[in-house]
């Protein structure tokens, strides 16, 4: 045997939770500190752990919840119903749920410390490799998967092969992690990233905010990537007041199987424009696009950070005639500090609507969805035909979504004059 | 403790003497059947959307084994694309690689999935009877991956919730 190889971040995060030294390629099992289920297939685990286990006993109970995030409160029958099949059997588990009034669950997850630098959370989500924006192992799994590590607290994974990318330079002034997650989503599209762990590294991550990094990671399932594993930062490690030699890095010697530079110097605010995350495109080229509706949350803008700053650029303005602004905090966390700091006031008298926490305009209409040629800026993800209607979305970050509400066509956030 | 030894008939899934690559679920079993949930009722409609294999299902017997090429059974997550071949008794798949959802139900099933990177088609005649050694990581004489510890964990125990049982 030949002296072991230096090992990636995913490798060591695996290794740390009894996985074993392992590397790209191996079928391992791996021991999950947080296990979750939502309202989407939540009622599906519940239903295998039914049939296949009669009266078996859950590993932890206390590492073992359920998120309420996609329809909240349920607005279809079914929903309705799923949601108390699991809320009957988690008073009988005594398990945990974060109800319809909770917000993202994976963000709930971040907010609660649970999924902090190093751990590992499987849900049935399939945006849980949003925890590599701190450092973690998170994926979405189907029910058969999510069942199993309800009982056996681990599942078993196809260690994914590295890859790293380094951004260099820094973006100009007015652009927002999200123009870089876009400007990733440009360079690699679906394919060039598929099935990897994506870590990433330089100038700019190093000053990036947790939200930022939430962001950056939150796009990683539009890249195709297994996860977009980000070594935590300062910023991070103190959210969770965690020292450096607490968390999880990749060796120095890891080996990558691909290397890739990206240069972001100067990079300029950008739109996804239909039908898919990977059409990116400078946001002035589409600045005589008129608007009809303007959505900022979810999992991927759904911060406390991300809607102060679109209090912020809104305070003093309004919401340009015709235009409807929907806007959803990503958990009632945020959703109370922003009562309370006053920023509900800022949004609403700016003419916005604000619901209550969750997945808001990605999951089946908690605050409306598009119609037929009606075209919208959106905070969120995805933009696949019929994913948040029918109409056309359009994928920017805060910025141009809260510049294009205001101005009521597409518009960069240099067009208000505040940068 | 099942065998890790199977002997059987090997269907070499080729065209124009290359193992089919990219098999996706809807040539293993097509969406038109998805309402069907019960398994004995799956293997006859096993590969009948798979140009010169729609036979397949008539003339399979329990014990044969099934070779590919690249990327077998990519496409959708449903599990019927498993379950059509325990249906007919089919005891494993030998493939140069695998769609992720397709391998991962296939193991969670305790259905036999092996990857042989080097497959040829021009290393087996088509229905030669053929041992595997999923321990050892043979298919007559030539090299596969041997079943990692996790497919042999469930394939023992015969499933993932079984595999679980085991644990407590």
């Amino acid at each position: 045997m030949e002296a072991a190889m230096g090992r990636t971040l995913i490798e060591k995060i695996i290794k740390a939770h009894n996985g074993g030294d392992c590397t790209g390629g191996d079928l391992v099992w791996m021991d999950i500190d947080n296990r979750s289920a939502r309202d989407f297939a939540g009622a599906n685990v519940v239903g295998n752990l039914q049939k296949y286990g009669g009266n078996f006993p859950i590993e932890d109970p206390s590492k073992t919840f359920f998120t309420f995030d996609c329809n909240v409160p349920a607005n279809t029958i079914p929903y309705a119903t799923n949601q108390h099949i699991i809320r009957l059997f988690a008073r009988e588990r005594n398990l945990k749920v974060y109800d319809v009034d909770a917000g993202i669950g994976s963000h709930v997850v971040i907010e609660e410390g649970l999924g902090k630098p190093g751990s590992t959370t499987v849900g049935t989500d399939s945006h849980l490799n949003i925890m590599g924006a701190v450092g973690a192992f998170g994926q979405g799994m189907g029910d058969v998967d999510i069942a199993f590590a309800f009982k056996a607290g681990k599942v078993w994974f196809d260690v994914p092969e590295s890859v790293r990318v380094t951004l260099t330079g820094m973006p100009a002034q007015g652009s927002e992690a999200k123009d870089v997650a876009l400007a990733m989503l440009r360079e690699f599209g679906s394919h060039a990233l598929l099935g990897k762990s994506v870590e990433v590294r330089g100038e700019w991550l190093d000053q990036a905010s947790l939200s930022d990094c939430i962001t950056l990671s939150s796009l990683g399932t539009e890249m195709g990537a297994i996860i977009i594993l980000l070594p935590p930062n300062k910023q991070v490690l103190d959210y969770f007041g965690m020292k450096k030699e607490e968390a999880i890095f990749a060796d120095e010697d890891a080996e990558y199987v691909k290397e890739y530079n990206l240069d972001i110097s100067g990079l300029k605010p950008l739109v996804a424009a239909p039908p898919n995350p990977h059409n990116v495109h400078f946001v002035s080229e589409y600045k005589n696009t008129a608007v009809d509706g303007v959505f900022i949350g979810s999992c991927t803008n759904g911060t406390y950070e991300d809607m102060a700053y679109a209090a912020k650029l809104i305070k003093g303005r309004k919401v340009a005639d015709g235009v409807m602004l929907k806007v959803v905090p990503a958990t009632r966390k945020t959703w109370e500090r922003m009562l309370h700091e006053g920023l509900i006031a800022d949004l609403f008298d700016a003419g916005a609507i604000v619901s209550n926490a969750g997945c808001g305009g990605c999951a089946s209409g908690q605050i409306g969805m598009t119609g037929s040629k009606e075209i919208q800026v959106s905070t969120s993800n995805r933009n696949f035909a019929g994913k948040q209607g029918k109409g056309d979305t359009y994928l920017s970050g805060i910025g141009t979504a809260v510049a294009s509400a205001v101005l009521g066509r597409i518009a960069s956030v240099h067009e208000l004059g505040e940068v | 403790m099942k065998s890790l030894k199977l002997e059987g008939r090997l269907w070499v899934l080729q065209r124009n003497g290359e193992l089919i690559s990219d098999i996706d679920t809807d040539m293993i079993f097509h969406n038109q059947y998805l309402a069907i949930t019960d398994i004995d009722k799956m293997g006859q409609y096993s590969f009948d959307n798979l140009e010169g294999f729609k036979d397949f299902a008539v003339h399979a017997k329990p014990g044969d084994m099934i070779l590919a090429g690249d990327n077998f059974g990519s496409g959708s997550s449903r599990q019927q694309a498993v379950d059509c071949f325990i249906s007919l008794g089919v005891r494993a798949v030998i493939a140069r690689s695998y769609g992720a959802i397709y391998l991962r139900n296939a193991i969670n099933s305790a259905f036999p999935v092996i990857t042989m990177p080097g497959a040829e088609a021009a290393s087996f005649s088509h229905l030669e009877t053929v041992v595997l050694d999923m321990e050892k990581g043979q298919l007559g004489g030539f090299k596969t991956q041997p079943m990692s510890r996790v497919q042999m964990d469930i394939y023992s125990a015969g499933g993932l919730f079984e595999y679980a049982e085991t644990l407590k």
